[in-house]
C-alpha cells in the first residue's frame, strides 16, 4: 500500500535548534488564542516536570480516563464487533495499536530532539528476528516477541552511537535511508530468505505455568484474530503505560533536557551519547516489538513488510496526535489509519484531500490533535 | 601559595593553521575570582571551551586538583566539578526556571534512574531534597518570585542568573562564567557582580571571561589578560590597569611600522 504523504514543516529547524514541540513559531505567540494553545502544548508537554501536586480532582480525573479507555479497548470494541458481526475490524484495529506501538518508539526519539525516520527498520529487523526465531529456529513465539525487541535495541545501540552525533535533518536523512539499508539487508541475507521471504510461519503456541493453561494456543481458537487484537491491545496499553511513567520519571526529565539543550546539560554533567542511545534503544525496542507481533499476525514477512511509507508515517502519527503527548501517537496513528481508508470513497482524489488536509492540521494544529484539550481546559 | 585547584599548562589549540590559542599557562587558587580578558578573537573562550572540555587541547594540559582533566568527555569533567555556563540565553527555555535547577541536580541523585520509573522511597527522597535545594539556589539568586515561569519568558538579567543557578546546582567547585555582565546596563552589572560575589563566598572557585572592564575590575581578585591567543598579562586589577603591554593590547599604539 502506498502513502504519499506530505512531510510536515519542522519548525525549529530554521533556527538551528531542537526546538520542541516544533512546528510552534515565535511569531505566532502573540496571537490570542494562537498564543494560548501554544503556551499550553509548550506547557503540558513539558508540565509534568512541574512539582506542584496534583489536587485531587486531576487524580481522579486521569484513573477515569484510564478506566474508560481500559473499558473501551478490552470490553466496548470487543463487543461492539461481536454483536455487529465485523470480525475484519479485529485485524484492522490490531494493525492501529501494533503501529501505535512502534510510533510510540519514533515519539521517544522525538523527545530527546530528534526526528526519527527510521523506525520501519526496527519493525523489519524485529519482525525478522522473531519469524527466524520461530520459523527457523522453532522458538516459542512468547520467547522471540521480547528477543525480537532485545536485538532491535542491541542492534540500535551499535547504530545509534555514530549517527545521534548527527542532529536536526542530517540525523532524520540517515534514519530514512536506514530503513532502505534494512530492506535491502532483509534482500541479500541468506537467513531471511531474499526475496521470497519467510512464510507459513506458526501461530503464538500456548502458555502453560504449572500446568495450567493461561493463554491457549491461537490455532486452536475459533477466532484467532480476535486473540491477536487482545494481545496486540494489551501490548500497546504495557508499552504506553511504560513511555508514559518514563517521560515521568527522571529519566524523562534528562531527556526533555537533552532535547532543550544537549550543551547545557553536558555542562551539568549529564552523559548526553549515553541517554541519547538509551533513548533510540527504547525506541528501536518498542519498533521491533511492533514488527514481531505484526509477522505473527501475518504468518509472513517480506522485504517490503515493512518500508519508508511505513517509516514516514510513523513520524507523521506522533506529529498528528501531538508531539507533546505520550498518548499522541496512538491517536495519531487511529486517524491516520482510518482518514485513509475513509478516502477510499472519493476514488482518484483520496491522495489529493489526504495531503491537503494534512497541511491543513499541521498548520491549524502544529501542535496536534491532542492540544484541543489544552483549548478547552483553558476556556473559562 | 598552596596548590592551586585548576592548573592551565602551555594550553595550545590550532584550528589548521590558526592558532586560536598558545600556550597559555595559567593558576587558578582556591575560592578566587579570576578573570580572563581581551579583545574580540583573542582566544578567550576558546580558552574556556578547553578548560571544560568541550574542546580537546591540540597541546597542553588542564589539571583540576592536581589530576589531569583535559581530553575527558564534557559530562565527566562537569562531574569532577569543573561546571560552566554559558553566554547568553543558553537555558532549557521550555522548562520553568525551578525545573531547569531540579533537573541540573542530577548527578547528586543517589537512587539510580530505574529507581525513578518505579518510583522507590529513595527516588522519593531525593525528588524532595532537589526541590529544596532548587527552591535555596532559586532565593540565593533572587528567582525565588519567578521560580515557576518559563524560561523563556524571563527577562535577560533572569535568565543570567537562571545560568548560574544552573550552574550552582551541579555542584561546581570551580564555576566558569561566560561573559556574565555582557549587555547589561550599570545596575544590573552591579547586581551581577553582587551575584558573582556571593556564589563565590559559597565557596565556589569563580573562572570569568568578560568584556566589561569596569565590572572586571571591580570583581576580580587576579586578571589574566589574552591578545592573540598568548597571555600578555597576570596580576591584580591594579597591575594590569598600569600594565603597558595591556593598554597597548587594547588601545593600540602610536607605530610607525604602519607605515602612516
Amino acid at each position: 500500500m502506498l502513502r504519499m504523504v506530505p512531510l510536515p514543516r519542522f519548525a525549529g529547524e530554521e533556527t538551528g535548534a531542537c526546538c520542541f514541540p516544533p512546528p510552534c513559531s515565535e511569531a505566532k505567540r502573540g496571537r490570542g488564542t494562537t498564543r494560548r494553545v501554544v503556551e499550553g502544548a509548550r506547557r503540558s508537554a513539558l508540565g509534568y516536570l512541574g512539582d506542584e501536586p496534583m489536587s485531587r480532582t486531576q487524580g481522579a480525573g486521569r484513573a477515569a480516563a484510564v478506566a474508560v479507555f481500559l473499558a473501551a479497548v478490552f470490553v466496548a470494541i470487543p463487543w461492539a464487533i461481536a454483536s455487529t458481526g465485523r470480525t475484519d475490524l479485529y485485524y484492522t484495529l490490531s494493525s492501529v495499536a501494533l503501529l501505535a506501538i512502534a510510533s510510540g518508539g519514533v515519539w521517544l526519539t522525538f523527545y530527546i530532539g530528534r526526528i526519527n525516520i527510521g523506525q520501519g527498520a526496527w519493525a523489519l529487523a524485529g519482525g525478522y528476528a522473531s519469524a527466524v526465531l520461530v520459523a527457523t529456529y522453532g522458538w516459542s513465539f512468547w520467547l522471540s516477541l521480547p528477543a525480537a525487541g532485545l536485538i532491535c535495541a542491541f542492534a540500535s545501540v551499535l547504530v545509534g552511537l555514530p549517527i545521534l552525533r548527527l542532529r536536526g535533518v542530517y540525523f532524520s536523512m540517515v534514519t530514512l535511508v536506514l530503513t532502505e539499508v534494512a530492506r535491502l539487508t532483509a534482500l541479500a541475507l541468506p537467513i531471511t530468505n531474499g526475496a521470497r521471504g519467510i512464510t507459513s510461519i506458526p501461530t503464538p503456541g500456548p502458555i502453560r505455568l504449572f500446568g495450567l493453561t493461561i493463554v491457549p494456543a491461537f490455532d486452536s481458537l475459533a477466532e484467532p484474530n480476535r486473540a491477536f487484537y487482545f494481545l496486540s491491545a494489551a501490548m500497546m496499553t504495557l508499552c504506553f503505560a511504560g513511555l508514559w511513567r518514563l517521560v515521568h520519571s527522571r529519566l524523562g526529565q534528562l531527556f526533555a533536557a537533552l532535547r532543550q539543550n544537549e550543551d547545557l546539560a553536558s555542562s551539568m554533567g549529564v552523559n548526553v551519547p549515553l541517554l541519547r542511545v538509551v533513548a533510540y534503544a527504547i525506541s528501536s525496542f518498542l519498533g521491533g516489538v511492533g514488527g514481531a507481533i505484526f509477522v505473527a499476525i501475518a504468518q509472513s514477512i517480506y522485504p517490503s513488510s515493512f518500508t519508508i511509507n511505513d517509516s514516514v508515517n510513523f513520524m507523521l502519527n506522533c506529529f498528528l496526535g501531538g508531539l507533546g503527548f505520550v498518548f499522541g501517537p496512538m491517536l495519531g496513528t487511529l486517524v491516520l489509519y482510518f482518514g485513509w481508508d475513509l478516502l477510499f470513497q472519493t476514488g482518484p482524489y483520496q491522495l489529493l484531500i489526504y495531503s491537503g488536509s494534512m497541511i491543513l492540521l499541521m498548520l491549524v494544529l502544529p501542535n496536534g490533535i491532542l492540544s484541543l484539550l489544552n483549548l478547552r481546559r483553558r476556556a473559562p | 601559595m598552596t596548590d592551586p585547584i585548576l592548573a592551565v599548562r602551555d594550553l595550545t589549540k590550532r584550528y589548521g593553521g590558526l592558532t586560536a590559542v598558545n600556550e597559555v599557562s595559567f593558576d587558578v587558587q582556591e575560592g578566587e575570582i579570576l578573570s580572563i580578558i581581551g579583545p574580540n578573537g583573542a582566544g578567550k573562550s576558546t580558552i574556556f571551551k578547553l578548560i571544560s572540555s568541550f574542546v580537546t587541547p591540540t597541546r597542553g594540559e588542564v589539571r583540576f586538583r592536581g589530576e589531569v582533566v583535559s581530553g575527558l568527555a564534557a559530562h565527566v569533567v562537569a562531574r569532577k566539578g569543573v561546571v560552566r555556563t554559558f553566554q547568553e540565553t543558553t537555558i532549557f527555555k521550555g522548562m520553568t526556571a525551578r525545573d531547569s535547577v531540579i533537573v541540573a541536580h542530577h548527578l547528586r541523585s543517589r537512587a539510580s534512574l530505574f529507581g525513578f520509573f518505579f518510583g522507590t522511597a529513595a527516588a522519593r527522597r531525593d525528588e524532595d531534597a532537589f526541590g529544596r535545594s532548587a527552591d535555596e539556589i532559586l532565593d540565593f539568586l533572587g528567582l525565588g518570585a519567578v521560580r515557576n515561569e518559563l524560561a523563556s519568558n524571563l527577562p535577560q538579567g533572569h535568565l543570567r542568573a537562571l545560568g548560574i543557578a544552573i550552574g550552582l546546582a551541579a555542584d561546581p567547585k570551580i564555576l566558569l562564567l561566560d561573559e556574565p555582565f555582557a549587555g547589561m546596563n550599570v545596575d544590573e552589572t552591579n547586581q551581577a557582580v553582587e551575584m558573582v560575589r556571593a556564589v563565590r563566598d559559597r565557596g565556589v572557585t569563580c573562572l570569568l571571561v568578560e568584556h566589561d572592564m569596569a565590572a572586571v575590575m571591580k570583581i576580580s581578585d587576579r586578571i589574566v589578560v589574552i591578545n592573540f591567543g598568548v597571555k600578555i598579562a597576570e596580576g591584580t586589577p591594579a597591575a594590569i590597569r598600569a600594565d603597558e603591554k595591556v593598554i597597548e593590547a587594547y588601545l593600540g599604539v602610536e607605530d610607525e611600522s604602519i607605515g602612516l
